[in-house]
């Protein structure tokens, strides 16, 4: 593959957003008055001037073929003037000025198997890193517990059926490159077990000093095992959170026995009524059961139906509970709460309850 | 080539069920990608076996950067020939994630060509993610991607590709232009973000108000969020509208104000904006009713991330309150007094959140030559272990007079 460069160009950064702006939303930009949500998926802007666009939002999948972007690209040409954008949720949108294209593109994007929704309080897309696609680290898979998660919540996207939005992500370790730990329900992959350390390669694979600072509890000590420097790792004090491995090939954690699933719920990014706040361990572990995590899928289904039977209109699950206290949480998810629940980490004192202000 | 693709009765599970299949999606590229091919094949024994079979990243780029290209190796080659090789290439993002479909095919164009047809749109930082290639096609594929217009993002210890919300294009929300900022930032550092060259990695995140729809308070090392300074804007005929159509003005919105600083009498909406805390909750619900004031700009928060290495932060206040306009130049200097010290003092992957933490953020907020506001902090210390910097020295009063 001789395909030397002839002439390159470097740090050109992005393109211009402008170039791709819609020519309504170019014309109005910063002039928008109001909007409304007609139905789920579909909202309507209207600007000062009177001016009206319209934008159906359909549920994507994060990975795509760009077999599937160029039948996108064919509904965006053939509705909205070649435009389109996609959201920080993996969700397509199309934008156009004449409010008889919906239900037609809505018919057209059924057709190639992409539902409209995501807008309100609902459920959208959720957000969700490789997993076993790509990634060395994961515990879990990502997108095979998404997809079996929307398959069984996805009437909670194409209906606004909710108490206030609910926000789903997934990571499938503990890096979070999917920054999970604000969601209203986050699906965390975890390890269980210490590193297993290759000490034949160690020395040749990864930098001790680097090794030994990677770890949050200084549970590794350098050492020589047969002659070559290594490390030992005082299993008492390993979290499993894989930090080692990050920097050092040498540390495996991924064990298909203990691998698994945690669920996290009651985080928010907003500042809409409660500031923003950290998702809460509510499951500490699910064991891995592809290719459809049935109880993964139950778990997640079930705090749904508990906070939507139980919650006033626009409390977050995060802002329910904080009304209602984590024990009558408990009791109405019928999960058990136990040793796990309670954080030993900095700053673990915070957590504790401080007040004689409780529920029985 | 479609009859060869690999039996995969775990995956094909997947493509039952209402949602969009990503095994579709795979198998739809495997149909022309022998890569993605062998990507149906090790998917399904890795659900086989419960466990991954990558490899970490080794270090390949293109010439000059040191970011923007994430190496992978698979642990079966001889299994999986086809993605022995299976590199990730981040591609920066337009702002606002806009497109014309002429671009977005001229990019499939270059991936179907030379590499495995699979993406991700986008990818959890915000670039455009093109999922697998081998060494060999690197070069020509930035290439051709410098010749449409495209660029690399970021990836290491660098500015990370920056993203924000879609702002004053299509949001009466939005207090300041995100995508301007946005796009004005990602070129102004094209150095630091296509050479790694921190303690760790850096991200910016723009949202236009405080709904934070680019998760900038969870996810940025300095998360920019829009706000106002005056007013609430009401529109009293509008409030009735709703109150009219079926909106519990009372029940819906005054009594869920954090601040308490609302009142509805049936007829007049009443704000007292100096308690007000900018939480939008009842501009969300009325918004033909209610918008944020005219005097408009940022709040800027640090330190955010996940919790790997010493537990997950959220940002917090460092600038209360900004004008947003070009050239932001108040802002990159305080970007850049950050950096400075963060590359002097910071150690190996401490993000700057937990460089703060570590030093103190009063004694940070002292280095980068910013004044403490009563803003910065949920509240004053609770402890009387205070470092105590000033003090008189007996007869010193005297002599300094």
């Amino acid at each position: 593959m001789a395909d030397a460069p002839k002439k390159r160009t470097t740090d050109i950064g992005p393109p211009h957003y402008e170039q791709f702006l819609p020519p309504a939303i170019k014309k109005n930009y910063g002039q928008w008055k109001y909007h409304e949500i007609l139905r789920a998926g579909v909202m309507k802007h209207v600007a000062e001037n009177g001016d009206a666009v319209y934008t159906v939002r359909a549920g994507g999948s994060r990975l795509m073929s760009i077999d599937k972007i160029r039948m996108i690209c064919d509904l965006a040409d053939k509705y909205a003037d070649g435009h389109l954008r996609f959201t920080s949720r993996h969700n397509i949108e199309f934008m156009f000025t004449d409010e008889k294209k919906i239900d037609t593109l809505i018919a057209d994007l059924k057709k190639i198997g992409h539902p409209v929704g995501g807008t309100g309080p609902s459920i959208t897309s959720i957000v969700h890193t490789q997993g076993w696609v790509h990634c060395h680290s994961a515990a879990t898979d990502a997108s095979g517990i998404v997809k079996s998660v929307m398959d069984a919540v996805i009437g909670h996207f194409e209906n606004m059926d909710l108490p206030a939005k609910c926000r789903i992500a997934l990571a499938c370790c503990l890096n979070m490159c999917g920054a999970v730990h604000c969601s209203d329900i986050a699906i965390l992959g975890i390890h269980r077990r210490p590193p297993k350390i290759n000490h034949d390669l160690l020395h040749k694979t990864c930098e001790i000093p680097n090794v030994v600072s990677a770890c949050p509890t200084a549970a590794i000590k350098p050492t020589t095992v047969n002659g070559k420097p290594s490390v030992t790792v005082d299993e008492e004090r390993c979290m499993f959170c894989a930090n080692c491995y990050t920097v050092c090939p040498s540390m495996t954690l991924n064990n298909p026995l203990n691998d698994g699933v945690s669920i996290w719920i009651g985080g928010k990014v907003s500042n809409a009524r409660h500031e923003p706040m950290f998702s809460k361990l509510a499951i500490p572990y699910i064991e891995n059961n592809p290719p459809r995590w049935p109880e993964v899928v139950e778990a997640v289904v079930n705090i749904i139906d508990v906070w939507k039977n139980n919650a006033r209109k626009y409390e977050r699950i995060g802002e329910w509970i904080e009304r209602i206290g984590w024990p009558n949480f408990f009791k109405l998810s019928g999960i058990e709460f136990g040793k796990m629940h309670i954080d030993d980490f900095k700053h673990a004192g915070l957590t504790f309850k401080r007040s004689a202000q409780l529920t029985y | 080539m479609a009859d060869e693709l690999p039996k995969t009765p775990m995956l094909d599970e997947l493509e039952k069920g209402p949602w969009p299949s990503f095994v579709s999606e795979i198998k739809m590229a495997a149909k022309r990608s022998p890569a993605s091919k062998d990507l149906l094949g090790i998917l399904e024994r890795s659900y086989q076996e419960k466990i991954g079979h990558w490899k970490h990243g080794g270090i390949v780029g293109v010439l000059g950067y040191g970011g923007g290209v994430i190496g992978r190796y698979c642990d079966v080659p001889q299994d999986f020939p086809n993605v022995a090789h299976f590199h990730t290439i981040r591609v920066n993002q337009p702002a606002g994630w806009y497109y014309k479909t002429d671009a977005l095919r001229k990019i499939c164009d270059i991936w179907e060509k030379r590499g495995s047809g699979m993406t991700n749109m986008h990818g959890s930082t915000g670039d455009i993610i093109l999922l697998g290639t081998s060494t060999d096609q690197l070069e020509p594929i930035f290439e051709e991607l410098t010749a449409i217009g495209f660029d690399l993002g970021g990836s290491g210890s660098d500015v990370r590709t920056p993203s924000c919300c879609l702002g004053k294009s299509r949001c009466e929300w939005a207090c300041y232009d995100t995508m301007a900022a946005c796009h004005d930032f990602t070129k102004n550092y094209q150095d630091e973000l296509h050479r790694p060259a921190f303690p760790y990695k850096f991200k910016f995140k723009f949202s236009g108000c405080p709904n934070d729809c680019v998760a900038s308070v969870a996810r940025a090392d300095m998360s920019i969020i829009g706000t106002w300074r005056d007013n609430i804007r009401i529109d009293q005929k509008a409030v009735g509208d709703y109150a009219s159509a079926g909106v519990d003005v009372t029940k819906e919105i005054v009594n869920l104000c954090p601040a308490k600083c609302m009142d509805w009498d049936g007829k007049m909406l009443k704000i007292d904006n100096s308690t007000c805390r900018r939480c939008m909750h009842c501009i969300n619900v009325m918004p033909k009713a209610l918008r944020p004031g005219k005097d408009t700009g940022a709040c800027i928060l640090i330190g955010s991330k996940a919790p790997i290495v010493e537990g997950a932060l959220l940002s917090s206040v460092i600038v209360p309150f900004i004008k947003m306009e070009p050239p932001y130049q108040e802002i990159r200097d305080l970007v850049e007094r950050i950096w400075d010290l963060w590359c002097d003092e910071g150690k190996n992957r401490e993000r700057i959140g937990e460089f703060i933490q570590r030093v103190g953020l009063g004694n940070f907020l002292e280095m980068i030559e910013v004044e403490p506001a009563a803003q910065m902090v949920a509240h004053p210390r609770e402890n009387p272990y205070v470092f105590y910097e000033e003090y008189f020295e007996e007869g010193e009063e005297e002599a300094e007079n």
